[in-house]
């Protein structure tokens, strides 16, 4: 066991766990600012009601996501000083943006709006969590066109040993990024979406078990958005799921190859649904839109890049790059299928009204919860891990991007800590997130309405503290 | 100015944007506890710095995200050299973000408790830790890097004493200015002792800084005894100001023993382009975030306990 296999275990975890908040923040943020702006232009009360609920549930994540990603930008300095020595040139240039133009956006605008119910005219309110709300997508698109550098580099020279940036825009409109922000944004709204559809599933049942026929009425308007919200989102991702594949084949040939499993250079290439279930040709057709192009297999590959780069092992794990991409498609496939189901079955009747929604999909609805959620992380399994060896491609190799002053020990003490503070968080915030949804709507304590400008010191926040 | 001066200059600039600003909500987080007899008191605190405290850490992240990008060797050797109390510091801010997020939406006294002393801790550790750490970059040696987490955790708690007494109403008011004055008694003589860090051989404008800071400190005692609250909180911001601007020039030129700031910088094209990004985006921040400060500066009461989300 030596520091840099703890490192790279730190990084996974924290990195999967800061992304299981991260699509909430980017997707749900957007769509209560879009609940919020429907009571501002109707003024129908059920609007304000699931503004409230899910601004609630937002913001319980929210944490979540801003505590967990200040981790990520220490991470690189503390355990990979070698990588950031070796990039910080061009890949601090986003992160930097990122920060400047993006989360000072995020949090000042957030807190306004948390704070700003009964501060603030309401138009300028409803402007707040938009401005927060694009604040974590800008956000988003930096973080993935530092991440598209790492596996395309692009704009940059080496010198002494260190990548040089010799253009922003390049680095900023990286073809991988350009596929990777649409697929990953998309994938967030997705998450988003099925977090909607579950609660407001969820909420149906509960409030028809009690009778509440009206209240039934607001979740499924609720529904409805999330339902649109999913599908739109999910086909988004087919497309650039789609752009990505194309990519890859000219730029990251062996992560697809690891994907697909194809261990040999192949014309005509089939598509390997499971192991030993091959559509022929597909594969080939998927990469680049011609059936009978050859596609480079990772043996063939491994022996190139040995070539090129000296005697190593330049295969990432074939296995869970290989599984990762099947969990991907189908528990993301399986989430937009259940939204155009749902979607289908809250048709307008022909003649005005709605249709009762069958109790049946309402439990459905559930599983719109787990499966984009296992379906993203799968996705950044099959993105970083198919990138192995390297953190640059071509360039930098992981084993050689770990910090060589920090100890065995040092990353062991680490790793435990983070791994003990996030498993007591996640129990805590799947607990406090429970109990909200369990609650419903409450109701709002009577606040002061409109503009104080007199002297009187300022009531409590209604939404927090 | 030469670029890598200049982007050394914005680095010192977001990290004492960083120190002043969460600096005093800092001390909130660590006052909560001795300042408020009460539930709706504990509120009260809290409010203070509820709408802006997120805003304010996000004047470290770009401040390492700054260094990062401009100086990646100081980046990656200081935060890989000081590896477990940066561990602890974002420990720290991570309890402490979550705990002041959930503190109002959790539902027993046993949770909030547990809030309570997630926003202690996690206010104390970092406030001290910077501290520390800046003091073991400049000196080397363990007794001074104790005497700097102190002076910094000190700092923190007049900083965010004069606060709350200029941002509160009642008797958390009056607590306030008497801890203002208690912490003081710690801040001064360790600020004192925090001077002998500056190289005796070090510029005069270096020691005019830093005395400068050490005379805002004794101005804000005073002011905090006199009971002018506004003129107190603008002194212990001044002295935050000054103290990281003297630390930073005793930094210069080796922000890292044997680390000069020209072989730890990006290349002037790097620096060049995000200078223009700086210089553009940098004034819309401290815009808006100075309007956040406008919209809730009115002072906080203690309102009565009623059922808030």
């Amino acid at each position: 066991m030596e520091a840099l296999d703890l490192a790279r275990w730190q990084f996974g975890i924290t990195t999967v766990y800061h992304f299981l908040f991260v699509p909430l923040t980017i997707g749900l943020g957007v769509f209560v600012a879009g609940l919020q702006t429907a009571w501002h232009r109707t003024g129908k009360a059920h609007y304000l009601t699931l503004t409230k609920f899910f601004g609630k549930l937002f913001l319980i994540n929210f944490a979540m996501g801003v505590v967990t990603g200040i981790v990520q930008e220490f991470q690189f300095g503390m355990n990979w000083s070698e990588y950031s020595i070796f990039v910080g040139d061009v890949f601090g240039a986003p992160l930097a943006m990122e920060a400047l133009l993006a989360f000072f956006l995020e949090s000042t605008f957030l807190g306004l709006w948390i704070f700003g119910w009964d501060r603030l005219p309401k138009r300028v309110h409803l402007a707040t969590i938009w401005a927060a709300a694009i604040g974590s997508n800008l956000s988003a698109y930096f973080i993935l066109a530092a991440n598209a550098w790492m596996k395309h580099p692009v704009g940059y020279t080496v010198v002494d040993g260190k990548a040089r940036m010799t253009d922003l825009w390049a680095v900023l409109t990286n073809s991988t990024a350009v596929a990777q922000v649409p697929h990953v944004v998309g994938a967030a709204f997705v998450v988003a979406g099925g977090f909607v559809i579950a609660v407001s599933g969820y909420r149906i049942l509960r409030e028809r078990r009690a009778g509440n026929g009206a209240d039934a009425r607001t979740w499924r308007s609720g529904l409805r958005a999330a339902l649109v919200m999913t599908a739109v989102a999910g086909a988004v991702v087919a497309g650039t799921g789609d752009m990505s594949a194309k990519l890859l084949h000219e730029q990251q040939p062996m992560k697809l190859a690891a994907a697909e499993g194809l261990r040999h250079d192949e014309s005509g290439a089939p598509f390997s649904v499971v192991p030993g279930v091959e559509i022929p040709g597909l594969l080939s057709l998927l990469a680049t839109n011609d059936p009978g192009a050859v596609i480079q297999g990772a043996d063939d590959i491994q022996r190139r890049f040995a070539a090129e780069f000296g005697p190593g092992d330049y295969q990432p794990n074939m296995p869970v790059v290989f599984w990762s991409f099947r969990v991907m498609i189908v528990f993301g496939m399986a989430t937009v299928g259940l939204s155009l189901l749902g979607l289908w079955l809250t048709r307008k009747r022909r003649r005005g009204g709605e249709r009762p929604l069958p109790a049946w999909f309402a439990r459905a609805c559930l599983l719109a919860l787990p499966l984009p959620t296992l379906a993203v992380i799968a996705g950044w399994l099959l993105s970083e891990i198919g990138r192995q060896p390297w953190t640059v491609a071509g360039e930098l190799l992981t084993a050689a991007s770990v910090s060589p002053g920090v100890s065995l020990t040092e990353v062991a003490i680490s790793l435990a800590v983070f791994t003990a503070l996030y498993g007591v968080l996640a129990v805590a915030e799947f607990a406090l997130l429970a109990r909200y949804v369990k609650a419903g709507p409450q109701e709002e304590p009577a606040v002061r309405q409109g503009q104080d400008d007199d002297d009187s010191p300022a009531l409590q926040p209604t939404l927090m503290y | 100015m030469e670029l890598t001066t200049v982007w050394f200059v914005i680095i010192a600039f977001l990290w004492t944007g960083y120190f002043v600003l969460e600096g005093f909500d800092f001390g909130v987080g660590m006052l909560a506890p001795v300042l408020s007899r009460s539930e709706p008191e504990r509120r009260q605190v809290l409010t203070t710095i509820g709408p802006v405290w997120d805003g304010n850490e996000v004047w470290l992240i770009t401040a390492v995200g700054a260094m990062f990008a401009a100086f990646p060797a100081w980046y990656a050797g200081l935060f890989s050299t000081f590896y477990l109390p940066v561990l602890l510091v974002l420990a720290g801010l991570i309890v402490r973000g979550v705990a002041l997020e959930w503190r109002g939406k959790v539902a027993t006294d046993r949770e909030r408790s547990w809030c309570d002393l997630a926003i202690f801790a996690g206010s104390a550790l970092p406030a001290f830790l910077w501290g520390a750490i800046f003091a073991a970059v400049l000196t080397g040696s363990g007794p001074a890097a104790i005497v700097g987490g102190v002076f910094a955790l000190a700092l923190c708690l007049l900083h965010g004493a004069v606060f709350l007494a200029l941002r509160t109403e009642g008797p958390v008011r009056r607590r306030a200015r008497r801890a203002a004055l208690t912490a003081s008694l710690a801040a001064v003589p360790t600020g004192v002792a925090a001077l002998s860090a500056i190289p005796a051989g070090g510029s005069p404008l270096l020691w005019a800084v830093a005395l400068a800071a050490m005379a805002a400190l004794a101005s804000a005692v005073a002011f905090a005894w006199r009971r002018r609250e506004g003129w107190a909180f603008a002194a212990t911001a001044g002295a935050i100001a000054l103290g990281t601007a003297a630390l930073f020039g005793a930094l210069w030129p080796e922000p890292l023993p044997g680390l000069t700031v020209t072989e730890a910088a990006s290349a002037p094209y790097t620096l060049g382009v995000l200078t223009w990004i700086g210089l553009i985006a940098l004034p819309f921040v401290m815009g808006y975030q100075g309007w956040t400060y406008w919209v809730f500066r009115k002072r906080v009461a203690s309102a009565p306990l009623s059922k808030v989300g």
